[in-house]
């Protein structure tokens, strides 16, 4: 049993039945224009809001409370405290989750809402899909004059958004699928060693790695580094369809655009397919010398990833102009 | 009187246990979500502003509460009539309503009592469930 003490939630709860607001007034009184706004963003079409005799809808309960862009009158130093303290918790974000209401006469045209409200209660510490934080209940009364029209409870979830694994979607590069036959290369890439397969039989060398070799078939083999050096043998440059996880990391491309691929020749013989960095895709050429570098693509905290790239070596670029 | 469960509404039918009301259809637009949450005064960011939204963990904007809420009675008083009055609305969110997609709203009457009845509504999306809520309306029967 993990005996954590939430000492942030033990706070909060010290804010229970605390005042979150005290005679707050609407910023408008209930208004025909309003209502018709409202209705036409709802696509409701009852005559009981339209009309010499209109009523508002009254769902629209809370928006009579609100503070809009210029933010709350009447709100309490005790409702500032607590999401302060949430604030700085790094629980930033606001989702509302429920919505009790409950109606005792219409609003109408002209009505003068005030309201008071106080923080009924403030969960432990939750962790939900979209991260971790403390559901705070409000209760509010809504009047007009002495007359209690109405009720609204009210909870939201004050949260600190969960870590996003891909920071655009879609941008996340796609993992190699590691296998007992080439765990060897991305244990090599790891140390930022490119390892060339070599048969110790006949000696040749090979890639992109295999159970056996080629030339005579012999399944032993060792490990030879590169020296890093090589040339561009052959390239293509992807345009359709766009691919940020390529795109993004080789030059000043923010939007996915196209890339190119090349196919490099080890200055040892054999060719890999990689990416060639430090011109744009449309300035890779074939035959520029090129040099192994290894990157780290942070796309992912959980699960970085380490490739071989070539850089194009100084002042060699091609296609000028 | 309510025998058998069943009160008059004032189109002549009655409001019966079970009874389900037909779905309702919304498609989640942009700018139903931003006219929404302007409509109910609610400036959160997250509401109208896809990027400040993702960088909050959100895929996109999403419609806020009060727009459910309203959507839920307008879903009721449509069925109901003009006539008939909320009394109370209660609503749980669930997955989000995000541009593109569509709510589906279905109601089941699950109580009555006199002219008022107690209708369970849900609201289902491509995602999940939207929302999750309790009506109680009071449809007054015509005098005369």
């Amino acid at each position: 049993m993990s005996t954590v003490i939430d000492e942030l939630g033990a706070k909060l709860k010290g804010y229970e039945g605390r005042a979150a607001a005290v005679a707050g007034t609407g910023k408008d009184p209930v208004n025909e224009p309003m209502i018709r706004h409202w209705c036409e963003a709802m696509g409701d079409t009852n005559p009981a809001y339209a009309g010499p005799d209109a009523v508002a809808p009254p769902t629209m309960l809370q928006a009579w409370t609100m503070g809009g862009l210029s933010g709350h009158a009447g709100r309490t130093g005790a409702y500032d405290e607590l999401f302060d303290l949430l604030d700085e918790a790094g629980c930033t974000s606001v989702v509302a989750t429920d919505c009790e209401q409950e109606y005792l006469r219409p609003l109408r045209p002209g009505d003068e809402v005030t309201f008071d409200a106080v923080i009924e209660s403030v969960s432990d510490r939750k962790t939900t899909k979209l991260g971790t934080g403390y559901f705070v209940t409000t209760r509010m009364d809504v009047r007009v004059g002495q007359d209690l029209v109405g009720t609204h409870r009210f909870r939201i979830l004050k949260y600190a958004p969960a870590h996003r694994k891909p920071k655009a979607s879609g941008a996340r590069r796609p993992r190699p699928v590691v296998n007992r036959d080439n765990a060897g290369f991305w244990e090599g890439v790891e140390r930022h060693q490119l390892l060339i397969q070599r048969c110790t039989n006949c000696g040749t060398l090979r890639h992109p790695w295999l159970p056996g070799c080629n030339t005579c078939g012999g399944p032993d083999w060792d490990t030879v580094e590169a020296s890093g050096d090589g040339t561009v043998y052959s390239y293509v440059v992807m345009h359709h369809p766009p691919f940020p996880a390529f795109t993004q990391s080789d030059h000043a491309a923010d939007a996915a655009g196209p890339y190119a691929v090349g196919l490099i020749e080890l200055a040892e013989g054999v060719r890999i397919v990689s990416n060639v960095v430090g011109v744009p895709y449309d300035k890779v050429r074939v035959g520029l010398p090129v040099r192994l570098e290894f990157r780290r693509y942070d796309d992912d905290e959980d699960d970085p990833l380490v490739l071989p790239v070539f850089r194009v070596q100084e002042g060699r670029e091609g296609g000028v102009g | 009187m309510s025998a058998g469960g069943a009160a008059m509404r004032s189109g002549g039918t009655a409001m019966r246990v079970g009874e389900e009301l037909p779905p309702l259809e919304i498609e989640i637009t942009r700018t139903l979500i931003v006219a929404g949450a302007i409509a109910s005064r609610d400036y959160q960011d997250v509401h109208h502003d896809a990027e400040l939204a993702r960088l909050k963990g959100s895929p996109d904007i999403f419609m806020n509460i009060l727009t459910t809420n309203g959507l839920v009675g307008r879903y009721i008083t449509d069925h109901f009539g003009p006539r008939a009055v909320l009394r109370k609305v209660a609503i749980r969110l669930g997955a989000p309503n995000y541009p593109g997609d569509t709510m589906v709203l279905t109601g089941r009457v699950e109580e009555t009592d006199g002219d008022t009845a107690t209708v369970r509504v849900l609201g289902t999306n491509g995602i999940g469930r939207h929302v999750t809520g309790t009506v109680t309306v009071t449809v007054p029967r015509e005098v005369g």
